[in-house]
């Protein structure tokens, strides 16, 4: 299986604009939506049943069980994430966003007072249909550990459709560890960046980062006449570091639209739809190369 | 009695305002750079580490900076008896037993400090490993904090926690928390001291399907919140219709403006560049305060 993954280091650049448009080109027999916490690719792919929904337990949460505890302090004084205060009675408690599971203050207690409890903390959700494999899933709200999560969203459309040639993956904004985790065992990213100067100093840390992992990776421009001396200094940009630059997208309210009736920008016949086929086919060959 | 605006932080007043999302590109960065510039005096706070652009725009004298690290365990071979007490104990699987010895995987240590408390050989020791930077800024009347994220690291949040703690340090003031995307814990250790939240949303379907999460984060935490809609085009507004839907206060539109939008891509500031955006900005941020203000009354009346 060939995997191609698009990220965008800024957020809001047309990250699922592009992989929506991609999947529809390419009829691809499997793709996933990696922004855990905040993923949209369901909302335009128009699945017709209901998905199979799995519980998600990332790392397990720590529990004092208060008439146990002798209140010596000393779980909260080894505590490395600040996750365990005591109130006013001198009854100690984890705030649960805080714990990361570690199991430092149940092995320090002295009388056995702390336990780690499992912890649900998003759902898997996989749809099967038309015979194409989607694999999504929702981080619960505050959780942590999304990077684990993006691993099994990567598994689960990966162990349904072994078969499936190529796999296009929407990947989440940002540099961190869901990023990071999505970037694991793709064969190219495709970053979709905009001409501002925010867009700009993002693209080049998602580069970095792709770089640290040794992903093949290419660039288009997002709305690029919305400042096209920007959209020149990207081109520069990919030229001088040796990165495959395979078009630009207009900015266009036609697409809005499509998106807003829950259509990807090539169902219709639209400006953007159309720069969206040609970055299509060079990206294909990018990857194919 | 003396004359005080409403956009002025009152002497001994401290007000922390946290501008979030959900979705990325909403205009986060718009917002808050633009709040803290309409301010007389104000602290600007990019917790947006993975990508914090703030500071592009605000192009701070850097006054300090200070090397972010977190801890690593260090293993002694000449002490340590392969026991495997320290590969049992990690739940990250940062520690591996390989050839009779423990082995450490830097990147997926979480520095709980969990392996040098069970070592019986004290064995290991922990050492420094940076993650990333905090810098402080002056531009203006702005103080800038921003934090930075290396490349390659996974976990912001002991950047947001240090920038958090440094910005406390100067004192009473109008704080803009620049949030990062998303509803994950680098958001909750963004809004954790919040006074007021700020949701920024456009008028997309997505940007309604991520609202609906941040909205849902706000109040979980228990925060007073109002929405700011962005890109505001004639015709329908779905992210408008949410609002009114869920009784969301709609606290100021910004419309779709072309001029806008290439000032913003030229990290410009409008508020310092534009009469009329020096306006709007002073508004909302008046309005803002005023709803912040009204809660906390609120609350110590409670």
């Amino acid at each position: 299986m060939r995997q191609l993954l698009i990220l965008s280091g800024k957020g809001g650049t047309g990250k699922t604009t592009v992989a929506s448009a991609f999947i529809k080109l390419s009829g691809a027999k499997a793709f996933a939506d990696c922004d855990v916490d905040a993923p949209n690719l369901h909302l335009i792919m128009g699945q017709r049943s209901e998905p199979r929904r799995t519980d998600y337990y990332g790392m397990p949460k720590a529990e004092i069980d208060a008439d146990i505890c002798v209140q010596c302090n000393g779980c909260a004084e080894h505590c490395r994430f600040d996750a365990i205060s005591v109130n006013s009675a001198g009854e100690y408690s984890v705030d649960r966003f805080d714990c990361e599971g570690c199991g430092v203050c149940e092995s320090v207690c002295p009388v056995g007072a702390v336990a780690l409890r499992p912890e649900v903390s998003g759902e898997l959700m996989l749809y099967n249909g038309d015979g194409r494999i989607f694999s999504t899933a929702q981080l619960k709200m505050g959780s942590g550990h999304s990077g684990m999560l993006v691993t099994e969203v990567k598994k689960q459309m990966k162990d349904a459709a072994a078969n499936a040639e190529l796999a296009i993956i929407d990947g989440s904004p940002g540099i961190g560890c869901p990023v990071i985790a999505s970037l694991s065992g793709v064969d190219m990213v495709l970053i979709v960046t905009e001409p501002s100067v925010s867009g700009i100093s993002d693209m080049e840390r998602i580069i970095k980062t792709a770089e640290v992992f040794g992903t093949k990776t290419a660039v288009c421009v997002n709305k690029y006449d919305i400042n096209t001396v920007n959209t020149e200094r990207i081109e520069g940009f990919c030229r001088s570091a040796g990165l495959p630059y395979v078009g630009k997208i207009p900015f266009d309210p036609e697409a809005v639209r499509a998106i807003n009736n829950g259509m990807t920008i090539v169902d219709v016949d639209c400006p953007s739809g159309r720069a969206a086929r040609e970055i299509y086919k060079n990206t294909m060959e990018v990857l194919s190369e | 009695m003396t004359f005080i605006r409403d956009f002025m932080v009152k002497k001994g007043e401290d007000m922390r305002i946290a501008v979030l999302s959900g979705k990325g590109g909403t205009g986060k960065t718009l917002v808050s750079v633009n709040l803290a510039s309409a301010a007389d005096s104000a602290v600007y706070i990019d917790c947006d580490v993975e990508e914090p652009d703030g500071h592009l725009f605000f192009k701070p004298q850097i006054v300090s900076s200070e090397e972010i690290a977190v801890k690593l365990p260090s293993i002694d071979n000449g002490l340590c008896n392969g026991c495997r007490k320290c590969v049992d104990f990690c739940k990250f699987n940062a520690l591996a037993f390989i050839k009779g010895r423990p082995c450490v995987f830097e990147d997926v240590c979480h520095s709980c400090g969990g392996c040098t408390l069970v070592c019986p050989e004290r064995a290991i020791t922990e050492t420094d490993r940076a993650v990333g930077e905090i810098r402080k800024g002056t531009s203006g009347s702005v103080t800038a904090y921003t934090g930075i994220l290396k490349p390659g690291e996974e976990s912001g949040v002991p950047i947001i926690k240090r920038i958090m703690q440094a910005s406390g340090s100067e004192g009473d003031a109008l704080r803009i928390i620049d949030c990062p995307p998303g509803s994950a814990c680098v958001v909750v250790e963004s809004i954790r001291d919040a006074d007021y939240c700020i949701l920024v949303a456009e008028p997309t379907v997505f940007g309604v399907h991520n609202l609906n999460m941040v909205y849902g984060l706000v109040k979980l935490f228990n925060k007073p919140f109002g929405a700011v809609l962005n890109k505001c085009l004639d015709g329908e507004n779905p992210a408008e219709k949410f609002c009114i839907e869920n009784s969301i206060p709609i606290i100021g539109r910004i419309p779709f403006d072309t001029e806008l939008g290439k000032m913003n891509s030229d990290a410009e500031i409008a508020a310092r560049e534009s009469k009329k955006y020096k306006e709007l900005f002073s508004d909302l941020l008046r309005t803002a305060m005023k709803e912040a203000r009204r809660e906390t009354a609120f609350d110590t009346q409670r």
